[in-house]
């Protein structure tokens, strides 16, 4: 089975994959712990006339068997911070010029969606808003404007493996580039009044040619 | 037993009776949310329809609750107060009056807390951590008294809880028995002073947080509102650097209370007392450092995520010797199994998965898919009900005996045990699945989104065993009642254990000790080549001739 709903975004394979390393990593410890502990408890169950070894774990030799395995969980939480590092890096840090940028504002209970319409611009008389729909090209770099009008909402797309905060009074970028077309759910993460559960929108994600129609259809003429 | 009493057993179970009532109204909180969560738009059997913003009441209050009003004075005060005087030789604390009033001002924390379910508007709704804006403006909830009330009763808890801090320290560090040097001191104190430090250094800037925003609700100033030049972050700046180390403040005296309990059980020395006891300082200084692993999407700069991704991970370095430690306590053991060493073993077996988990949450960019979903709710209640009911119920069913000197029912504590650890993890094993399936936190209703479909059945699942494992629960109810009346009397020390407290009476006299005790040696001397018998009181003096023998 897959633990994650389907990846869509270009950089959502990175999460997976390190999601997927830290999963093998702790898996082992897991499976090497609660194993050694299920051992321990039968193996060495009181039973008549067994008596248990006197072992306070005071002196360096003793000490190492517990040492050496912290040792071994130093050197794997620092392959996974390198690891962690880069991939934050590529999404965070290396963010790719834009082929479209969209201002999405949270409110109890929208979200509000803007495009600069024909001029490129936000705040001009063209600018098309429409609530909870969020229409993209397949294979184009968006970047979105995140803001908030009233508390902090949390724009999720679970399919792209994207969520960033919307916070009040602030501007906040984030990107993605979907890989493939579809409709994807588009819900607020943070806790924002009786109606956060429903707020929602819909991510539609078309190919080129589709999107182009819409924008024909729907932005406002030069 | 008087009510207003300054002897610290008297208050220990104070501080438990409390902290058990308010555990009964988080689990109904529980069993209301987990019920909407299954069966959205049906009737709560036993309540009636939830509405939205009552839904965020539920999720609101059973977090506070929990974390302060359950684990705090269980973990902390109750446990704190009656080990910590009667482990180290002391016939009470440094300042009893100050520890009375510490209660006092505890149980007033919790009528305040009570009585905002009662106002108009209802209690508060705004989440347990009460991010602004949402929680500090009334127009946002609909919330107006309900918030100010838990703001007061926050306060009141803290300032409870400065005192109770003040009090261990002072006690712990002038009032040892004579011999009961630092490095003879049982880890639960250890702990307990490790968790009263952190509390004591973090909680200055929580209070500070608070009183902006009450003042921002009540006044009208605009700190964490941009409208008048506010910053909603610098909320979760203050929160979660008290929010972090709280989270080991609970977990530390958790961890103790079973580091007490699996050599008595093993016959062993605990396995690398002064490393144990040097992990838990240093996991003490780094909990100070990882806060900001709570906001690597709230709109903080990016680059301060991995900094705080770092020290996160590096974390599990001494808490995985702590760990480890404790299966080395169990190697060439003679392990026994009552109802207080199953609790200590379950605490364990939970306690690692919910360590490992917290390494996919405090990788940043995996934090980016699984921050706020139910991964992370499940993450932390491996890790927070492990601490506060499995070694919680380690620890009652341990020292039972000594506070009401009387034996409790083994045969009701291992059936508990055993229905404790199933649906536990009934609940919560699966609860992960949920969270990778993308599972937001904090939605009353799970059904309104096409992607949450597939998962509705294992929502339903872990109703049904979130039901199961809060029926259990009434195990512990019956047996707790009947043993206080009619359990066999306990003897002085029931479990043939080392350490002070069971080297007097059960319940020990209001001045603990017949005598001043003298100590001799570590709390841990099981199976010693120096003594005949598999256990070595740390007040028995040895004679000349078996110790010039050893």
């Amino acid at each position: 089975m897959n633990w994650f709903p389907e990846n869509v975004s270009t950089f959502g394979g990175e999460i997976d994959s390190l999601f997927y390393l830290i999963l093998y990593i702790t898996g082992a410890w897991f499976v090497l712990t609660e194993g050694l502990i299920v051992f321990f408890l039968i193996r060495y169950r009181r039973r008549q006339g067994s008596k248990a070894a006197y072992l306070p774990g005071e002196s360096l030799r003793q000490a190492s068997w517990i040492l050496v395995p912290c040792v071994a969980v130093l050197i794997l939480d620092l392959w996974l911070d390198f690891r962690g590092a880069d991939v934050w890096a590529k999404i965070k840090r290396q963010v790719p010029p834009s082929d479209l940028v969209i201002q999405i504002t949270g409110k109890q209970f929208n979200w509000e969606i803007v495009y600069p319409g024909p001029d490129g611009k936000f705040g001009t008389e063209d600018d098309l808003q429409i609530d909870n729909e969020l229409h993209v090209p397949v294979g184009k770099v968006v970047h979105v404007v995140l803001k908030s009008k009233d508390v902090i909402h949390s724009f999720f797309l679970p399919h792209l493996r994207l969520k960033q905060d919307a916070v009040p009074g602030r501007e906040i970028q984030a990107w993605f580039e979907a890989t493939k077309p579809g409709q994807f759910e588009m819900p607020c993460a943070e806790l924002c009044g009786f109606g956060h559960s429903g707020m929602n929108g819909q991510l539609i994600v078309q190919p080129q040619e589709e999107y182009e129609k819409w924008v024909q259809e729907h932005w406002p003429k030069k | 037993m008087k009510i207003f009493s300054t002897d610290h057993k008297v208050i220990a179970k104070q501080y438990l009776s409390v902290g058990l009532f308010w555990a009964i109204t988080g689990g109904l909180t529980a069993y209301m949310i987990r019920w909407q969560l299954a069966y959205p738009e049906t009737e709560v059997p036993g309540w009636g329809f939830i509405a939205p913003d009552f839904y965020n009441m539920l999720v609101t209050m059973h977090g506070t609750i929990m974390v302060f009003f359950v684990a705090m004075p269980i973990l902390l005060a109750a446990f704190g107060n009656f080990l910590i005087p009667l482990m180290i030789g002391a016939q009470d604390m440094a300042f009893p009056r100050l520890n009375m009033l510490s209660f006092w001002v505890f149980a007033l924390a919790s009528l305040v807390l009570l009585s905002s379910f009662f106002v108009p508007g209802g209690a508060a709704s705004a989440g347990w951590t009460g991010y602004p804006p949402l929680s500090a403006k009334a127009a946002y909830t609909g919330v107006n008294w309900g918030l100010n009330l838990w703001l007061l009763a926050l306060a009141l808890e803290f300032a409870s809880f400065l005192m109770g801090g003040v009090n261990f320290l002072t006690t712990a560090i002038n009032l040892r028995a004579p011999g009961m040097t630092f490095f003879r001191l049982p880890l639960v104190v250890w702990m307990q002073l490790t968790a009263a430090v952190i509390f004591m250094l973090s909680v200055g800037p929580l209070i500070a947080g608070a009183v902006m925003l009450l003042m921002d609700r009540v006044v009208g100033t605009t700190f964490f509102l941009p409208e008048g030049g506010g910053q909603p972050l610098l909320w979760q700046h203050l929160f979660w650097f008290f929010g972090h180390p709280e989270v080991y403040v609970i977990l530390l005296p958790g961890l103790g209370l079973v580091l007490e309990i699996l050599p008595v059980f093993s016959r062993k020395p605990i396995f690398g007392y002064r490393a144990i006891i040097y992990s838990t300082i240093v996991a003490g200084m780094l909990s100070f450092v990882v806060w900001a692993h709570h906001q690597f999407l709230s709109g903080m700069d990016p680059r301060l995520a991995m900094p705080f991704s770092i020290t996160t991970i590096l974390i599990s370095v001494p808490f995985a010797l702590i760990v480890f430690a404790m299966i080395a306590t169990l190697w060439r053991g003679s392990i026994s199994f009552s109802a207080p060493m199953l609790f200590a073993l379950g605490t364990l077996a939970v306690f690692i998965l919910g360590g490992l988990t917290g390494i996919f949450n405090g990788s940043a960019p995996v934090d980016i898919y699984l921050h706020d979903t139910y991964f992370i709710v499940a993450h932390f209640h491996y890790t927070l009900f492990s601490a506060v009911f499995f070694a919680g119920f380690a620890g009652l069913y341990f020292w039972f005996p000594k506070m009401f000197g009387r034996m409790m029912n083994e045969t009701l504590g291992k059936i508990h045990f055993l229905l404790t650890f199933i649906f536990f993890n009934a609940v919560f094993l699966p609860m992960h699945v949920v969270g990778l399936r993308g599972m937001m936190r904090r939605i009353a209703d799970p059904t309104q989104y096409a992607f949450l479909q597939p998962i509705q059945p294992l929502n339903v699942f872990i109703t049904v065993a979130a039901i199961l494992l809060l029926l259990s629960q009434f195990l512990f109810v019956i047996n707790f009642f009947w043993s206080l009346l009619a359990g066999k009397r306990a003897e002085r020390n029931p479990w043939q254990s080392n350490t002070l407290e069971w080297t007097t009476l059960s319940p020990p006299p209001h001045d603990n000790f017949e005598r001043v005790p003298v100590v001799y040696r570590s709390p841990y001397e099981y199976s010693s080549p120096e003594s005949p018998e598999d256990w070595l009181p740390q007040d028995r003096q040895l004679s000349p001739h078996t110790a010039a023998r050893s």
